[in-house]
């Protein structure tokens, strides 16, 4: 399985999730970067956190329109594997390959700190080795995760499953207090109906070996890799 | 060449929390306001023309969040 990492002007988790997938899974990676236009040798592309493009308009809004982001749609429409980290989840939405937008945080500010979050749906290509309901703790880090989708919208991704988690507080319940930035429902990850494309606000690449505190996020990326 | 103003603020009924903050602060400062919203402007000059409708739409606002309005200078 071959991975390409999407690199923007801004991007800067580029190099931890190159990292996570070359020395952690083994696996073949490269960097793709904003100008190109090809990922026919790609099995799975995965867009890191950032702040492409300076967060100019809007976040993502900018990488949204650049050559690479075509490139992403058409791959996503083969039904190639699509994962958006933070930053990579704004621009998945700002392309509309996941429904929804990102918000700025209810209270305004840069919020990053560990979370928990519950596995809502566990058949899907990026949860198939977690448990449904299990509690995973990975961080956070951001200024724009209100993730918002209008309630008729809110209740097809529920019926339809793509939910992938919600934040949670230790004991495992989607409290306001649990909620880090105001998002809907606590949502922090979903993905397309097809169930290619996937996106999420936490970090697992911030939290796949134990020597980063937690090993919450490997699960998510074995997931990938197995049949 | 005309010279345009888009106005883009949060769309209607959607929390602001910029919008909110500001209104506060006015309200402590002992003005009375409401429906107070922080947006952006983008001001640009374009050739008479273009279809600035269809580039705002598609290029600048994400309709799902924001409402816009074009103003001619």
């Amino acid at each position: 399985m071959r991975f390409a990492v999407c690199v923007f002007p801004g991007s800067n988790c580029d190099y931890d999730t190159f990292y996570i997938i070359r020395d952690v899974l083994e696996k073949d990676v490269d960097f793709v970067f904003y100008d190109q236009k090809d990922l026919s040798k790609y099995d799975c592309v995965v867009l890191p956190g950032g702040f492409s493009y300076g967060d100019y308009l809007r976040p993502g809004a900018l990488a949204a329109k650049s050559p690479l982001a075509e490139a992403v749609v058409e791959f996503a429409g083969r039904g190639k594997l699509v994962l958006g980290i933070c930053n990579g989840f704004q621009i998945l939405t700002e392309l509309h390959l996941l429904p929804g937008a990102l918000l700025p945080n209810l209270n305004m500010r840069f919020v990053c700190k560990d979370v928990y979050l519950r596995v809502e749906n566990n058949s899907t290509t990026l949860t198939k080795k977690l448990d449904e309901g299990e509690i995973l703790r990975i961080p956070i880090a951001h200024h724009d995760g209100r993730y918002y989708v209008p309630e008729d919208e809110l209740k097809r991704l529920e019926e339809r499953g793509q939910i992938l988690f919600r934040y949670v507080d230790r004991d495992g319940n989607a409290t306001d207090g649990a909620n880090p930035n105001g998002s809907v429902s606590n949502i922090a990850g979903v993905m397309n109906k097809e169930g290619n494309v996937f996106g999420m606000m936490p970090h697992p690449e911030r939290a796949s070996e134990d020597i980063l505190g937690s090993h919450d996020g490997l699960m998510l990326w074995y997931s990938l890799i197995s049949d | 060449m005309k010279r345009v103003r888009v106005l883009i603020k949060p769309k209607e009924g959607l929390l602001d929390p910029q919008g909110r903050a500001v209104e506060e602060m006015l309200k402590d400062n002992g003005f009375e306001v409401r429906h107070v919203k922080v947006g952006k402007l983008v001001e640009m000059e374009v050739e008479e023309g273009e279809d600035v409708k269809k580039l705002v739409e598609k290029f600048i606002i994400n309709p799902l969040i924001e409402d816009y309005e074009i103003e001619e200078l």
